[in-house]
């Protein structure tokens, strides 16, 4: 069985930063392993560890060299390997709308032909939420969005998962396999790369793939999306805020809680 | 002119609040192009459902009546016939967790850019969709460069429509194929409810990711011992495993409106606020001056929570 899984280095930005035109200036980025895909990473790896049967984790991300440091975070944690797509044509890209998305990784799983693939929900830079599922329809599998308990029934060929519903609902549902699941955070406990796996992974391989190895032009990654504006939203804060050192600041807020009422002796 | 196919949702037996506000963004993206507003109501009881849904502004609404829950792959199928049928420039959707696990597929059968999770709606000339990146930190404009377009939007930004009207209702049939039915909805659990409901509190000190390990979060909970209060959370805690997940607020733990609300570290992730918004006081106290949860607060410490929790207790002992 091959599990393909889906990671995506992501920028978080700083408390404080400036706008470089459509981007967030450089320095203000710190460069990480998107939050939902560390789960996805990790349910990938316990069902290699918990199968009986060879299970053979492929990691594949869009991203250029800079983001090999980061997947490699993820082999160090038992991902077997990697494949990282790009491209000349994708630099200074600001928008990769999910149809490009799709028909890259679609190339990379016909090339891989997974059993099932996992996604984070989304991720934390751009947000859209819809890969997986978008892929799922490509590439003509079954999903499931937003899984936050899995069990897997490979033999039965079924994937048996819990989706969460807003409101403290969860929906049980059946999903045919092959499959994509977009994984939720908290479905597991994300592990630290042990000393071992680090060095482990300093051997794994990660292969680049231009859209021409993909059997793809430039086509493939023309956006209908234009990115025309980024700015920072304004705070229309109407809060009574309170000053000075956290003594006057705690003594203030104290006040207002007695005044109406809470912790009144 | 823009025709607009809007797709409703429902849950149990009762329409979910976005339907409402989709009729909103769909009549105002139809606006005076002289386009139509069509909904889309596929399962459950949907007569029941269209009759709610006769609002101002709605043209007409096409019942599909196929199972009683959200089934993805009959959505997908059904969305995809209607929109052959009436050839909409817009297709709009929930940015929900249903909405996510259809609307995708959606767009990308019908080859349609998708743009999700939308807080604001242009249509002139073309569409122009207002989003949010980098957790709420920047927001941004995407234009989109096709004559069509699927777009989800986003619960709570849009006012329900509630103005009575008469649409035309219509029931849809088309042929579902039953084998790429793929996937069963068997039933559904409440997440299970501790000793303590939050809802009920009166005062609620609620802690986030800003409280950075977990033994710290005795430090909170000394303070809600202190106030008489509940100590609830943000989803990382839970996430976690540092509280249960009947302590969590937000879009997918509890809906909370307590006199009182502490949000201590907590940044306002939108998800985190669809769960607190409604409380008659908010409190926030967080490092970050442009923090979200400032823009709904009502009094606000720009602080470290560390120097300022332990003042906070030593003023109620």
């Amino acid at each position: 069985m091959k599990v393909l899984v889906t990671v995506k280095e992501v920028a978080e930005v700083e408390e404080d930063f400036e706008l470089d035109g459509l981007r967030v200036a450089d320095q203000y980025l710190d460069y990480d392993l998107n939050e939902w895909d560390e789960y996805a990473v990790e349910e990938a790896v316990q069902i290699a560890e918990e199968s009986d049967d060879d299970v053979e984790v492929v990691a594949v991300t869009i991203g250029p060299e800079r983001s090999e440091e980061t997947i490699r975070m993820a082999l160090a944690k038992g991902v077997d390997r990697a494949v990282r797509v790009w491209d000349d044509a994708l630099d200074g890209v600001d928008l990769l709308d999910v149809g490009a998305k799709t028909r890259l990784l679609s190339a990379v799983v016909e090339d891989e032909d997974p059993d099932l693939v996992l996604t984070g929900v989304q991720a934390n830079d751009d947000s859209f939420g819809a890969t997986g599922v978008s892929l799922a329809s490509a590439i003509d599998f079954e999903w499931a969005a937003v899984v936050n308990a899995l069990d897997l029934d490979a033999d039965g060929g079924v994937a048996n998962v819990r989706r969460e519903l807003e409101g403290g609902v969860e929906e049980l549902t059946e999903v045919d396999l092959p499959a994509v699941l977009t994984i939720q955070t908290g479905i597991n406990e994300p592990r630290y790369a042990s000393l071992r796996g680090i060095r482990q992974a300093q051997s794994k391989e990660i292969k680049p793939l231009a859209l021409s190895d993909l059997g793809l032009d430039a086509a493939a990654v023309e956006s209908d999306l234009v990115l025309t504006d980024v700015y920072e939203p304004e705070t229309e804060s109407a809060a009574t805020y309170f000053e000075g050192d956290a003594g006057e600041q705690a003594a203030e807020l104290a006040t207002v809680l007695r005044e109406k009422g809470v912790g009144a002796q | 002119m823009s025709d607009v196919l809007a797709v409703v949702e429902h849950r149990r037996g009762s329409l979910r609040d976005v339907s409402f506000e989709l009729v909103t963004a769909g009549a105002d993206l139809v606006g005076d192009t002289g386009g139509d507003l069509h909904l889309a109501v596929i399962g459950g009881d949907v007569d029941a459902f269209a009759e709610e849904l006769s609002l101002a502004g709605v043209d007409a609404i096409h019942t599909v009546a196929e199972g009683d829950e959200f089934n993805h792959d009959v959505s997908v199928q059904a969305v995809a016939a209607l929109s052959e049928e009436l050839d909409p420039t817009y297709v709009l959707m929930g940015n929900t967790v249903n909405g996510l696990d259809y609307a995708p597929a959606v767009a990308e059968r019908l080859d349609l850019p998708l743009v999700t999770d939308a807080i604001g709606l242009q249509n002139d000339g073309g569409l122009v969709v207002t989003r949010e990146m980098y957790a709420s930190k920047v927001e941004s404009t995407v234009e989109v460069d096709a004559d069509r377009a699927a777009v989800t939007v986003r619960p709570g930004e849009w006012d329900a429509a509630e103005e009575p009207g008469e649409p035309a209702v219509e029931a849809f049939s088309f042929d579902l194929n039953e084998s790429l039915v793929r996937s069963r909805v068997t039933g559904f659990e409440e997440v299970g409810s501790g000793d303590v409901d939050i809802a009920d509190a009166d005062v609620l000190v609620s802690v986030g990711r800003g409280i950075e390990e977990e033994e710290n979060i005795e430090l909170v909970r000394e303070l809600a011992d202190a106030l008489g209060a509940t100590l609830s959370s943000s989803r990382p805690i839970v996430d976690n495993g540092w509280l249960p997940k009947d302590r969590q607020v937000g879009q997918s733990g509890k809906v909370v409106t307590p006199k009182f609300y502490i949000a201590i570290g907590i940044s306002g992730a939108v998800q985190h606020v669809a769960g607190m918004k409604g409380a008659e006081n908010i409190v926030a106290i967080n490092t970050d001056p442009d923090a979200p949860i400032f823009d709904i607060a009502d009094y606000g410490i720009v602080g470290d929570l560390f120097e300022v929790v332990p003042e906070l207790i030593e003023q109620f002992e």
